[in-house]
């Protein structure tokens, strides 16, 4: 394996996902199959990780089961991860609120379809706000990273991992069909060991290793309070851990930003369509610039707000209704105004519907 | 006498398990938890595997079980403690992981988690309290209630035509390839509490030597949700669960 | 250099595995690539597409509206995707299966008779192989010796007994195109 360590590899982003995985250390993968998002689970079970690194990979009876044997292994101690699309998500929310609420890090993957209901196996980024607000009960957010690139799916699987750690909350890969399903040139990161058990002892004392004896005293993994005053302490711990989030880790890019007239600011695989369509209007002469947010949530509103102050007017491009137009509204707090262009049901718009969206909404603003 | 003094005597006949703290148990008088969670740390002493083990509890009235035993335990959603162990356990071989459940958390909301864990022969086990209702709730109708009894949910009793059989689920359990030993059980006397006592041992050794799942009913009493005294509740039970639910042992392969 | 790339047909003609190679070829030679699939259940029996590009630069876009090449295997796709041909463009069709021809003049339209030297070489399997040389006959987007190499990547090792019956199914396509100079 040593020599493949920095070999460049064609693959889809789930492919890229699971290999990430092996090679992170991740101690457990529980799943259920779902369209667009099955070649997770194929590529681990194909792999067989067991042999190598000792990963567990486990087929789960549903959803729920998955997310409960991730809250299960989480509280061990071990990094442990399940992904699925929408519907599946969905499912999944009861599990990722006790995983929030117990303070556990865990990785959970969406790659996106087409909703509401069962939707379409199409792709789609109308979880948005059931990713970014909570999604399931109670005050949570989780740290949400979302990919444009087959390299973003393997590299974010670490960045997951190690915020999820850094911060004990549980983080989500937000992608969609277009870059779950699409292949491009990857370079899978090299391979780290995975902890021993004295390590994870050592490292994260708050863990269920079983240990109760030897330790002197129980580690109880429980999101139960009924004591009022001690819930709404918890409450505040949480909240303070997200003020940190906020501060220390917003990520985002931006392209032509500089003398850009007008913002765009879309995520993911669609953000790559929508610079297609930037540097076609460019041609043209209109100066359009892009903003990119890597993670969600936190959402990067400062960015925003300063850019907003300097342009005509910000397209936000989501596959949706307008979902994270309402955060780009926030942030532009009334600067300029704020459009929102989207399709759905599994439809993704190309760079020239994106380009004629834009023009259509420059025009009607100096009407 | 002071304790000290019998102590010094040696003439002790009963103790209080070590791994039973002094937390004031939430449980009405007569409900056959205390019994059980007893035995539970009686067992695990003995066996002395409090230096590796794992307890999943539920949501139901035990859901406080991590208050009373001190040993390592992770709180479940509800009905999921199956899942739960399954996470654990898996990426944790060595460790002795078991579920505590009730009757709706393991036999209604949880009963896909309960038997795709047997199914797959998960090294755990799982101790099932059978009382027959809802207790932390209130005394609402469990999957396991009795066709006639009363419940705050089937005030008029139970009506099959309405709300279904009661769903007698551990020999379904037992028909299952991946359970090594499934019992049983219960504590209303001296004869029966050692009897339970036995096979939870019986299960716990089975699980850590990685012979399968596990499944240790304990047809329970609920002297507050039944509304009867304990000695009357015990009576009822014998009268009428155990007619449904019979104590013995339902498959024993830990010996092949 | 810049290619952007849609091959529409049926599911099952091997259009994805076709674009597959062709992207792997282009990973070996150095250039940057996407391969974007329709994807799910319904492509058996349906129609099934992929966009591949090839760029010497970073791919932004991997959907696209319009293409410099599409490789058109059933009528279906050829009314789809006809009119995204850039002017100047290059389109590839296999009249088998395809009864209103195309009518454009603004680009260069190539008919390979893929099918019928499938039938001819007795081996359906290789009909893609057949086609990408064809392709590779009208626009020279990689050397032959890379899509081998891309070909011996991507196929199982039980398979690779069959990396000559392909290496011949891509020159038959070759000389396909050569031919209808």
């Amino acid at each position: 394996m040593e020599e493949e360590k920095n070999e460049v590899k064609l693959m889809k982003g789930n492919e890229a996902i699971a290999h990430a995985a092996i090679r992170y250390g991740v101690d457990g993968y529980f799943g259920y199959p779902i369209t667009p998002q099955s070649e997770i689970l194929e590529t681990l079970e194909e792999l067989m990780p067991w042999e190598t690194t000792g990963m567990v990979v486990l087929q789960a009876e549903s959803e729920i089961a998955a997310i409960n044997m991730v809250y299960g292994g989480a509280s061990t101690g071990k990094a442990v991860m399940t992904s699925s699309s929408s519907p599946g998500v969905s499912l999944k929310q009861e599990g990722i609120s006790y995983i929030a609420a117990g303070e556990l890090p865990a990785l959970i993957v969406n790659v996106m379809r087409g909703g509401p209901g069962l939707g379409t196996i199409h792709p789609s980024q109308s979880d948005y706000f059931q990713a970014t607000k909570g999604g399931g009960h109670g005050d949570y957010h989780l740290i949400v990273l979302a990919p444009s690139t087959v390299q973003e799916m393997a590299d974010f699987v670490a960045t997951g991992f190690d915020l999820a750690f850094k911060y004990r909350t549980p983080a989500m890969i937000l992608a969609d069909g277009i870059v779950g399903q699409m292949m491009e040139k990857v370079v899978l990161p090299p391979f780290r060991a995975r902890l021993t058990d004295e390590q994870i002892a050592q490292q994260r004392p708050w863990a269920v290793t079983g240990r109760a004896g030897s330790r002197g005293h129980k580690n109880v993994e429980t999101t139960l309070e009924l004591e009022d005053d001690k819930m709404e302490e918890i409450n505040h711990r949480l909240q303070a851990t997200y003020r940190e989030i906020e501060k220390n880790e917003t990520r985002f890019e931006t392209h032509y930003t500089d003398d850009a007239e007008y913002l765009i600011v879309a995520f993911g695989s669609i953000a790559r369509i929508c610079l297609k369509a930037i540097e076609d209007c460019r041609e043209t002469g209109l100066k359009v610039g892009l903003l990119r947010p890597i993670t969600l949530w936190p959402f990067p509103t400062e960015a925003i707000n300063e850019l907003a102050g300097r342009v005509k007017g910000i397209l936000t491009v989501e596959i949706n209704a307008g979902q994270m137009v309402q955060d780009v509204k926030l942030a532009a707090n009334g600067q300029s105004p704020v459009w929102h262009y989207g399709r759905m049901g599994g439809n993704v718009p190309n760079p020239t519907e994106v380009t004629e969206a834009l023009i259509s909404h420059i025009n009607q603003s100096k009407e | 006498m002071t304790p000290e003094e019998i102590k010094q005597k040696g003439s002790i006949v009963a103790a209080k398990p070590r791994l039973l703290n002094d937390n004031h148990m939430h449980y009405c008088p007569g409900c056959s938890h205390g019994v059980v969670h007893r035995l539970i740390a009686e067992v695990i002493e003995e066996m002395q595997v409090e230096d590796n083990v794992i307890g999943v509890a539920p949501v139901g009235c035990a859901v406080f079980a991590y208050n009373y035993i001190d040993i390592d335990w992770i709180e479940a959603a509800h009905g999921r403690a199956p899942a739960v162990a399954t996470g654990a356990k898996r990426l944790n071989p060595s460790r002795m992981v078991f579920t505590y459940q009730g009757d709706g958390d393991l036999a209604a909301i949880g009963t896909a988690e309960t038997i795709h864990a047997a199914n797959r022969g998960e090294n755990i086990t799982i101790i099932f309290i059978n009382n027959g209702i809802y207790g932390m709730t209130g005394g609402q109708m469990a999957p396991t209630t009795l066709e006639g009894m009363k419940t705050s949910t089937t005030p008029y009793g139970r009506r099959a035509d309405l709300n279904g059989y009661p769903l007698n689920i551990t020999p379904l359990l037992a028909m299952l390839p991946g359970t090594c030993y499934v019992s049983r059980q219960s504590v209303h006397t001296a004869v029966a509490v050692r009897k339970a006592k036995a096979a939870i041992k019986k299960a716990f050794t089975s699980s850590l030597a990685g012979k399968g799942t596990s499944v240790i009913e304990i047809v329970s009493t609920c002297s507050s949700g039944w509304k009867m005294s304990p000695a009357k509740a015990n009576e009822w039970m014998e009268k009428n669960m155990f007619g449904h639910y019979p104590p013995g042992d339902l498959k024993d392969t830990t010996n092949d | 250099m810049k290619e952007e790339i849609i091959i529409a047909g049926f599911g099952g003609q091997g259009v994805l595995s076709m674009g597959k190679i062709l992207a792997y070829a282009g990973l070996l030679d150095g250039l940057e690539v996407s391969w974007m699939p329709s994807y799910g259940p319904e492509q058996r029996g349906g129609t099934a597409n992929v966009t591949v590009i090839l760029s010497d630069d970073r791919i932004s876009s991997p959907v696209l509206d319009r293409y410099d090449t599409a490789v058109i295997l059933n009528q279906q796709s050829l009314d789809r995707f006809k009119s995204k041909v850039k002017p100047g463009g290059t389109l590839i069709y296999d009249p088998y299966g395809i009864h209103r021809l195309p009518e454009r003049t603004d680009i260069n339209i190539v008919r390979v008779n893929a099918m019928e030297a499938t039938f001819e070489m007795k081996s359906a399997k290789t009909y893609n192989m057949l086609l990408l040389g064809a392709l590779l006959g009208v626009r020279n987007l990689v050397p032959i010796e890379s899509v081998m190499k891309g070909l011996k990547k991507t196929l199982p090792e039980r398979h690779h007994h069959l990396l000559d019956l392909n290496r011949e199914a891509i020159n038959r396509g070759l000389s396909l195109v050569k031919a209808g100079d």
